[in-house]
């Protein structure tokens, strides 16, 4: 079902607010909205909220077989079906064009990004690989959804453990949480997603991290997603108005100092989680 | 003013008894015909105990007839318009449904236009009709198309809240500066004023007013509106 396009004066009223400068919630144009991130009891379940977009990333990990043409490699697999929970709009069974793009994204982002290094993930050549699987819940949509899940997604992959494993011969020894500490995963960076929405108006300058109207009534979004060091791991703009290549360097630039402050806030969160688990054994 | 679960029995017993919101007579095969609350929320009764009803706060919107609503134009059909007013189905407007209206001579409502109508008819399972006019008067009254402005979506509560001449909020508004509204039950609120900031003021303070954004008091939004610069 689509979703039902903003009332006339809605529109009016944003457009017109957006042409002096001032968004509905009193952001700045290049305010992200702060994210709230949680913890749950497991190691690599995290629920975070921008706003009231909420969504919950979880990993698990499981030993498999591994693909018979990369035998050296662990597997990672992204689930993020979203449901009629997050909003009216979304239904089950058939995803809206929206979900296609946030899915592909998330892909993009977390797994062909090699975050995650996957040749740590192999335990015997050929025989026993880990299968990681994150799943992606969208509690509440109340736009930006994608940088919402990719920021649940990348923190719950740095906030995993996976069991210590001994490898004797041909004989592989799963060690239990309570015998030897849970190791982390090889993450090599850490990318974050930021959406950029812009608007039918050329003198509107785009709008970073926009609510569920500001989206609805925007004529295109640019994600993209960098690390704190700088690199763009993806860009992506599909359809929209078009944009010229110095716009499009200006938005990378504005991004770059919003991208070092999450990544700022998400290691001072891991690392206060982490202090509240450490158990000294004197 | 005690908590009630739905399903639960409730000790309303008077003359000329008179049931709200919430509570719902059954009649058992003992040939007993008790009351029993069909929401959780707080029971409420009138002084001389004839009224009784049930209060909550929740964001679905259940129609019922004689309640004013805004609602979204979102087709036509046949001789009316569809409109979404945020209940299970989208409710039906006749186009002859405005103070005024012939044949010749009907309003013009496009897609995406904004409405105060009245909920003519409501049951259970069926799509809810509205209409533009006063009831008894049968004259327009506020009823129409509503132009310019914005409207905000808030609890169900919220907008009883705004309904009440005594809450503090829309007269503290008020004072800063001219202000139009109109309260929807159905939990959308449309608000009109000179400045685009003035508005964005006004959106704000009622999502931090709402019980389910905090339930900000009159302190809090004096000092809300003076960050903002009203």
């Amino acid at each position: 079902m689509r979703p039902p396009s903003p009332s006339i004066p809605e529109k009016e009223f944003v457009y017109d607010a957006l042409k002096q400068s001032l968004r509905l919630d009193g952001r700045g144009f290049l305010d992200l909205r702060t994210p709230t991130i949680t913890f749950g009891p497991e190691l690599g379940w995290v629920e975070c909220a921008m706003g009231k977009t909420r969504v919950i990333a979880q990993v698990d990990a499981k030993m498999v077989k591994p693909l018979p043409e990369r035998p050296f490699e662990g597997i990672i697999t992204i689930h993020s079906e979203i449901s009629p929970m997050a909003s009216a709009d979304y239904e089950l069974g058939r995803p809206s064009e929206e979900e296609v793009s946030i899915t592909r994204m998330l892909d993009k982002v977390l797994r062909r990004s090699d975050a995650v290094d996957k040749e740590s993930l192999c335990i015997l050549a050929g025989q026993r690989v880990w299968h990681l699987r994150l799943t992606i819940h969208c509690l509440a949509d109340a736009g930006n959804l994608l940088d919402c899940a990719c920021l649940a997604g990348i923190v719950a992959f740095k906030h995993f453990r996976r069991p210590e494993i001994e490898v004797i011969g041909d004989e592989v020894i799963v060690h239990e949480p309570s015998e030897r500490a849970p190791v982390p995963l090889a993450i090599h960076h850490t990318p974050f997603c930021l959406t950029f929405a812009f608007f039918p108006d050329a003198a509107t300058r785009p709008v970073v991290d926009p609510t569920l109207l500001e989206q609805r009534l925007s004529a295109g979004l640019l994600s993209i997603g960098m690390n704190a060091q700088r690199e763009i791991c993806v860009l992506q703009k599909a359809g929209g108005i078009p944009t010229t290549p110095d716009e499009v360097l200006r938005l990378v630039n504005a991004a770059v100092p919003l991208v070092k402050e999450l990544d700022q806030m998400v290691e001072a969160k891991l690392r206060e989680d982490w202090q509240v688990r450490k158990v000294e054994i004197r | 003013m005690s908590i009630v679960l739905p399903g639960e029995r409730v000790p309303a017993q008077h003359v000329n008894l008179k049931l709200g919101p919430g509570l719902l007579q059954l009649s058992n095969s003992k040939g007993e015909s008790p009351i029993i609350s069909t929401r959780s929320g707080s029971l409420n009764h009138s002084a001389n105990r004839s009224k009784w009803w049930v209060e909550n706060n929740s964001r679905r919107y259940v129609p019922a007839p004689q309640e004013s609503v805004i609602g979204v134009v979102v087709g036509r059909s046949g001789e009316g318009w569809r409109v979404d007013i945020g209940s299970a189905h989208s409710a039906s407007l006749d186009g002859l449904a405005f103070e005024g209206a012939t044949k010749r001579n009907k309003p013009n409502l496009k897609v995406g236009s904004l409405l105060y109508a009245r909920v003519s008819l409501a049951h259970k399972d069926m799509e809810p009709e509205l209409e533009c006019f006063d009831a008894q008067t049968h004259k327009a009254d506020g009823f129409g198309e509503l132009k310019g402005g914005f409207v905000v979506s808030c609890s169900l509560q919220m907008s009883r809240f705004l309904l009440d001449p005594k809450h503090f909020l829309l007269p503290l508004l008020g004072s800063r500066f001219p202000l139009e509204a109109a309260v929807g039950v159905n939990g959308k609120v449309w608000v009109n004023t000179k400045e685009v900031k003035q508005t964005i003021a006004v959106v704000r303070c009622i999502e931090a007013v709402d019980p389910d954004g905090g339930g900000m008091d009159d302190v809090g939004v004096k000092k809300f509106l003076g960050k903002m610069e009203i």
